[in-house]
């Protein structure tokens, strides 16, 4: 048996090279070098509208340092003159604050969980079967996609209301789980057709049987891809408004996008400062998230687009 | 040593069994993703294409059975010059809105090609930031540089010595600004996507191509506009597609500043206008039939790309 593993592992770490290699060209930070002409117009250009689309986003960061006052003073403020905190305490002291973060936890964990382990197996029947039937599957999926969320939240209020779970966290994740999975298994199985079959064919001719291939095998390579569709379901669920605001009640436990709203609205005169800060809290942790992620799934995205 | 002779011993026995396994394999793993979608957009889209032929107002919300309307919906909309005014300003927002994004999207796409590596780093980085802000951040953020006495938007075009500008009321003027406003911030928002996946797409162009069209002289130009945007049609056409189904139904944005600016009647697209009739006013039956022409709009929109998509998948 000694010489079984050996083998197995002389096939998969060479190979899992070549996976790599395989999604080199796809991702946008490493692409393959292209010979055309760098052009300083080009350049410039791509600093002014660099600055151009950050306006909003630097905007919301320094109004979030500045005082009421110097919010409202003409000329507005370029720099925050004195820095001030005082706006990320007013938002997180807000009502409701603590509640919201915690619903939306809640929202995207279940999404998470829910969404990509349906949508890994799905993949896998996708990418490994070749059965009847696997052609319009993939069809559906592309065409479900396209149902617009907006066309459709009517008759989903109705249903919850039905159900008893208006104004539930749990039933705002069954929409959202039914809503992400299909896009979420369609990016998985771009990566789970970028781990070579052949790897798993192997780890079966040593003995394996073919979930035990896939869970030793190919699992762990395709974790990267795991962890990116995890993350876009939980951007999904982060950043949803519409269905949160048709399923949640101002009065029940909101999610973040609801809160920031209604802490806007809920003022005489908007506190804007406030607003910004809340703003901020709620984007940095997913800019973040995203920034680390954002390869894999255009990619992924661009995989599917190609393969069809 | 065990583990292969079992599996040799046991094949032979249960060759068929295996097969009906196999067959059914699939199918299983793909059952939990279809009851999960079947439950959040299946089932309602079936009450709701059954809903739109019945009366279905307050009255039936309180346990009233609910009436057959026939095509009374239907037709309670289709003669309302109030939808069609709706109709009309939401085909025309959709194809201005996603027209600029994929243009703009494109062209950075292709810029960001000739960049160097420092520079096409920071643009990255910047689109990245805006794709990964959730809508409704960015929704209060936009809504304060256009606040009419501090946004940073009047000040910039009064110094510049546009007067008029001075306390202008872009969300509540009239629905042109507004309009204008809400399509500003839809394209800013939805550019980064296309501009990333279009230049990964781009950079997928084989090298080979491309020195080859070099030895026949070809200009940068050339390269891009005859061999790499064509190659890669079938990712801009996607995402195209995308775009105009994400701007037909837009909500969000419109709702939300519809909230600041005060001039909903006259600003409602399509989206707004369904909730207005079925969350806020409890017409569910006339709501349902309005969300079923928004479905069938857009499957006549989507119509070419998804048998684009068919004949593709035939292939796979």
């Amino acid at each position: 048996m000694s010489i079984d593993t050996t083998s197995t592992r002389a096939i998969v770490s060479p190979s899992r090279t070549s996976a790599r290699g395989a999604q080199a060209p796809r991702t946008a930070a490493r692409p393959r070098r292209i010979r055309l002409g760098k052009n300083p117009v080009a350049n410039v250009s791509g600093v002014i509208f660099a600055l151009l689309w950050l306006i909003p986003v630097y905007w919301m960061v320094n109004s979030a340092f500045q005082s009421e006052s110097e919010l409202m003073s003409w000329p507005p403020h370029l720099l925050p003159q004195e820095f001030t905190w005082d706006n990320f305490a007013s938002a997180i002291t807000q009502a409701n604050f603590w509640g919201a973060l915690q619903a939306s936890l809640i929202a995207a964990a279940l999404t998470v969980l829910f969404a990509s382990s349906g949508a890994l197996l799905a993949a896998f029947a996708l990418s490994r079967f070749r059965f009847r039937g696997r052609t319009t599957m993939i069809i559906t999926i592309l065409i479900v996609q396209m149902i617009p969320a907006e066309a459709l939240f009517i008759s989903q209020y109705r249903m919850l209301d039905g159900w008893n779970l208006l104004n539930s966290v749990v039933g705002l994740s069954i929409l959202y789980i039914g809503t992400i999975v299909p896009f979420i298994a369609w990016m998985m199985r771009g990566f789970v057709d970028g781990v070579p079959i052949e790897l798993e064919e192997a780890a079966m001719v040593d003995g394996c049987s073919r979930v035990g291939a896939f869970c030793r095998v190919t699992l762990p390579l395709l974790a990267p891809g795991i962890v990116s569709t995890s993350v876009f379901g939980f951007l999904f669920a982060w950043n949803e408004y519409t269905l949160a605001l048709i399923v949640l009640s101002k009065d029940s436990s909101v999610t973040l996008p609801i809160w920031l709203q209604s802490f806007q609205q809920g003022l005489k005169a908007t506190d804007w400062g406030g607003v910004m800060a809340g703003a901020t809290l709620i984007s940095i942790p997913v800019i973040i998230i995203f920034m680390i992620v954002q390869n894999k799934i255009s990619s992924g995205m661009v995989a599917g687009a190609v393969k069809g | 040593m065990t583990r292969p002779t079992r599996a040799s011993q046991r094949r032979p026995l249960s060759r068929q069994a295996r097969q009906r396994r196999s067959r059914l394999a699939p199918w299983m793993l793909l059952a939990p993703a279809t009851v999960m979608v079947l439950v959040a957009l299946g089932y309602p889209l079936l009450r709701q294409a059954i809903m739109s032929f019945q009366h279905f107002g307050l009255a039936q919300q309180f346990g009233q059975p609910a009436e057959w309307a026939g095509l009374s919906n239907y037709v309670t909309i289709l003669s309302d010059p109030y939808f069609w005014s709706v109709f009309i300003k939401s085909v025309l927002f959709c194809l201005w809105t996603a027209g600029v994004t994929m243009i703009i999207g494109v062209g950075f796409a292709v810029l960001m090609l000739r960049m160097s590596a420092v520079v096409r780093t920071i643009f990255n980085t910047t689109l990245i930031v805006v794709w990964a802000m959730p809508a409704l951040a960015s929704l209060t953020v936009w809504q304060w540089l256009v606040d009419p006495r501090s946004g940073l938007l009047n000040w910039v075009l009064t110094s510049v010595g546009l007067e008029g500008f001075k306390n202008f009321n872009w969300l509540g003027e009239n629905f042109w600004t507004f309009y204008l406003i809400a399509s500003a911030v839809i394209i800013w928002a939805s550019i980064p996507l296309v501009a990333i996946t279009i230049y990964a797409a781009l950079a997928q162009v084989p090298t080979e191509v491309l020195e080859a069209s070099e030895l026949d002289g070809a200009t940068n130009f050339q390269q891009i506009r005859r061999i790499m945007l064509p190659m890669i049609g079938p990712v801009i056409s996607l995402i195209g597609v995308l775009q105009v189904i994400w701007d037909l139904r837009v909500f969000t944005q419109i709702y939300v500043l519809q909230q600041a600016g005060g001039i909903a009647s006259e600003t409602n697209l399509l989206g707004t206008y369904v909730y207005e009739t079925g969350i806020a006013k409890g017409d569910y039956g006339v709501a349902s039939a309005l969300a079923m022409v928004i479905l069938g709009l857009t499957l006549v929109l989507t119509g070419r790309y998804i048998r684009m998509l068919y004949r593709q998948g035939g292939m796979a």
